[in-house]
């Protein structure tokens, strides 16, 4: 089971942001008021990627979170994040255990409401449509917006096979959104996740039987095989050895100019390595998980404004 | 420090030295252990033993014979073999969709706040003694399914197992035909069967691994797609498990089915006629004035009886503890 670091974050006061139930979001008024009460470090920081933005020509749709804030029950967790995430560009996600990463990213393909007391204030725009929009079918959403998690999950009784195509059969389409064959649609699919080579004899073998690394890398195959706009992997490599986690990072690498890509991490070399922005997330004492700095992985890295962020990627903490 | 060179090297003998409260307390839930195990044993023995002259006497046609008339030597079990399969059978057609509907709303779809309550309402089911099941079966039910048996004897009355003796348009239609069958038994020990069912399959279901339920989701599936892809196949085992943990309670089902069904030896499939007769009915029925004889052979029906339950059981427990450890989700 995946762990999210729910429910240790502190108590604030309610009545600070009221909690908003997910089907109540709407794209009124006053939720975009209140959000404009940003503080500086959240507002600079999507000026910075919003700057670095530009037009892209590749794949991919653009992301964006606009004061996004979340609760589990009356435990907020996250604090009025927003970030932009765009196509051809790996955006990751760093920060200490239980900064809110994981959740906000889980806001980003509204696998959030899973959870049962869960609740959301704040959009998510995906090519500047709000997600959480009254008209929006949360099983829309998540074709477009793809999502690949920390412990391999192929679906045990299926083929490897099947595993790839499963994506098309629950959402009841037959081929591929281009009118590819079923069989070309797993090996490109499978090509594009980079594991096509180690298991194209084996299609009909379950997908269980596989290394974890091969078996997350189905579980990439299986994501890409619906053609989603956005890839969100959350800590994709955390269960793998570290040549899975090389082959993984390779195909992000392939894969970022087609799909806009959202990466949780611990592993801050490896933000390092395959990402182009990066947000730092940052639960201090007391309050709930926020965005201390984005910008460019570089800058993140090497010349940070924010002292804890300097901290942070040095390895002084978290 | 110096080895003493053993010169072949062989796995040497590892102590335990487990702790004393370890070797009590193993001791004795071994014996208790064992205390079920001899017990269990030797009911199959006695069964067994006590049986060995009835087969002796009868030899196959024990098994053939359909009728038990003592008084004319006439003494088999195929009628009472058959109607206790097909009663079960029954029970099984009507819990099975019951139960896995049951499961699969309580364990996906209910509200977290009514979960609790239908559980224990369903455990509950199973509380209840089989003498009020009989009771609501032969006071609310019967008079009500007879309707239900005609009218599936007009419309499906060409099917074998929907026949009845006697005419379904005859203008006063014959009621009584309809009434105290196997088919009304089955509906009554379907609802003794659904709980189990339902708790087995609810159990499974729960364990469905949150993984690779999201990992559906995350792919834009529906719930029930979900449930299709993943609750479904991962629960194969209990779902199979649940059911035959059923049949096995239907199979010995006595009381029930001893006040509902009208008592016939006939050999027949027509499970909506009046009449019939299953094992346990059987030896409830006749013990009392069994002659030493008929004693012996009310007991082989037993052994009968015995054996097929067990195996049954058996098959159900394998195929449940395949399903928990996630054995059969690996085939």
């Amino acid at each position: 089971m995946t762990a999210y670091p729910y429910g240790h974050l502190p108590l604030i006061d309610p009545e600070a942001t009221q909690p908003i139930r997910i089907d109540d979001v709407q794209v009124d008024g006053s939720q975009i008021d209140r959000g404009g009460i940003v503080d500086g470090r959240t507002a600079d920081a999507t000026v910075v990627l919003e700057d670095a933005n530009g037009s892209s020509p590749q794949g991919g749709a653009r992301l964006e979170a606009v004061n996004v804030s979340a609760w589990f029950g009356t435990n907020k967790v996250l604090e009025r994040v927003s970030l932009s995430m765009n196509p051809g560009t790996v955006t990751a996600l760093i920060g200490p255990s239980g900064c809110g990463k994981s959740t906000f990213l889980r806001t980003l393909n509204r696998m959030h409401e899973m959870v049962p007391s869960a609740k959301l204030s704040g959009e998510v725009r995906l090519n500047d449509e709000d997600i959480y929009g009254p008209k929006q079918r949360v099983t829309d959403t998540r074709k477009r917006i793809g999502m690949v998690f920390q412990k391999p999950n192929p679906f045990p009784t299926m083929s490897i096979e099947e595993n790839v195509i499963a994506g098309l059969k629950l959402i009841g389409r037959r081929d591929g959104r281009h009118g590819t064959d079923r069989d070309e649609l797993v090996e490109r699919s499978l090509s594009r996740a980079g594991v096509w080579n180690e298991v194209k004899d084996r299609l009909h073998e379950p997908g269980g039987a596989l290394s974890g690394g091969q078996q997350q890398r189905l579980c990439i195959a299986r994501a890409l095989a619906v053609d989603p706009d956005v890839l969100l992997m959350d800590e994709p490599c955390s269960a793998l050895d570290p040549t899975s986690t090389r082959r993984i990072e390779e195909t992000i690498g392939e894969l970022q100019y087609e799909v806009t890509i959202v990466i949780v991490t611990h592993n801050m070399q490896q933000a390092a390595r395959v990402s182009q922005y990066c947000a730092f997330f940052l639960a201090e004492f007391g309050t709930p998980g926020a965005i201390v700095e984005a910008g460019s992985t570089d800058k993140m890295f090497h010349e940070p404004d924010d002292q804890r962020t300097k901290d942070y990627v040095d390895g002084r903490f978290g | 420090m110096a080895v003493s060179a053993s010169p072949v090297d062989e796995p040497r003998t590892i102590h335990a030295g487990a702790p004393k409260v370890d070797r009590v307390f193993h001791g004795s839930v071994r014996t208790v252990a064992i205390i079920v195990l001899v017990v269990f044993g030797s009911i199959g023995l006695f069964l067994g033993k006590e049986s060995i002259s009835t087969f002796h006497q009868y030899g196959v046609r024990f098994l053939t014979e359909s009728d038990w008339e003592p008084s004319l030597n006439r003494i088999g079990i195929s009628a009472t073999l058959l109607g206790t399969v097909l009663v079960a059978i029954v029970a099984l057609v009507i819990a099975f969709p019951l139960a896995l509907a049951t499961a699969l709303y309580i364990s996906e779809y209910a509200p977290a706040r009514l979960k609790p309550t239908l559980v224990s309402l369903v455990d509950m089911m199973a509380a209840v003694p089989s003498i009020i099941y009989a009771a609501w079966g032969f006071f609310l039910l019967m008079p009500r399914a007879q309707f239900v048996a005609h009218w599936l004897h007009q419309n499906l009355g060409f099917i074998p197992i929907f026949r009845v003796d006697t005419d379904p348009n005859a203008a006063p239609w014959a009621q009584a035909r309809y009434t105290g069958s196997m088919f009304i038994a089955g509906i009554v020990v379907s609802m003794m069967v659904l709980p189990i069912a339902c708790a087995v399959m609810r159990g499974v279901f729960a364990q469905a691994p949150i993984g690779e339920r999201e990992a559906a989701y995350a792919l834009g599936g529906t719930r029930w797609g979900m449930i299709r892809s993943v609750v479904l196949p991962f629960g194969r085992g209990g779902i199979i498990g649940g059911t035959m943990l059923g049949l096995g309670r239907a199979l010995g089902e006595t009381v029930a089915v001893a006040i509902i069904l009208s008592t016939a030896f006939d050999f027949k499939f027509r499970v909506l006629e009046n009449g019939g007769s299953t094992i346990s009915k059987l030896i409830a029925e006749r013990f009392g004035d069994a002659t030493t004889v008929q004693l012996s052979a009310l007991l082989a029906a037993g052994f009968v009886l015995f054996v097929m339950t067990l195996m049954v059981n058996t098959v159900a427990a394998v195929f449940i503890s395949r399903s928990r450890s996630g054995a059969a989700t690996e085939a």
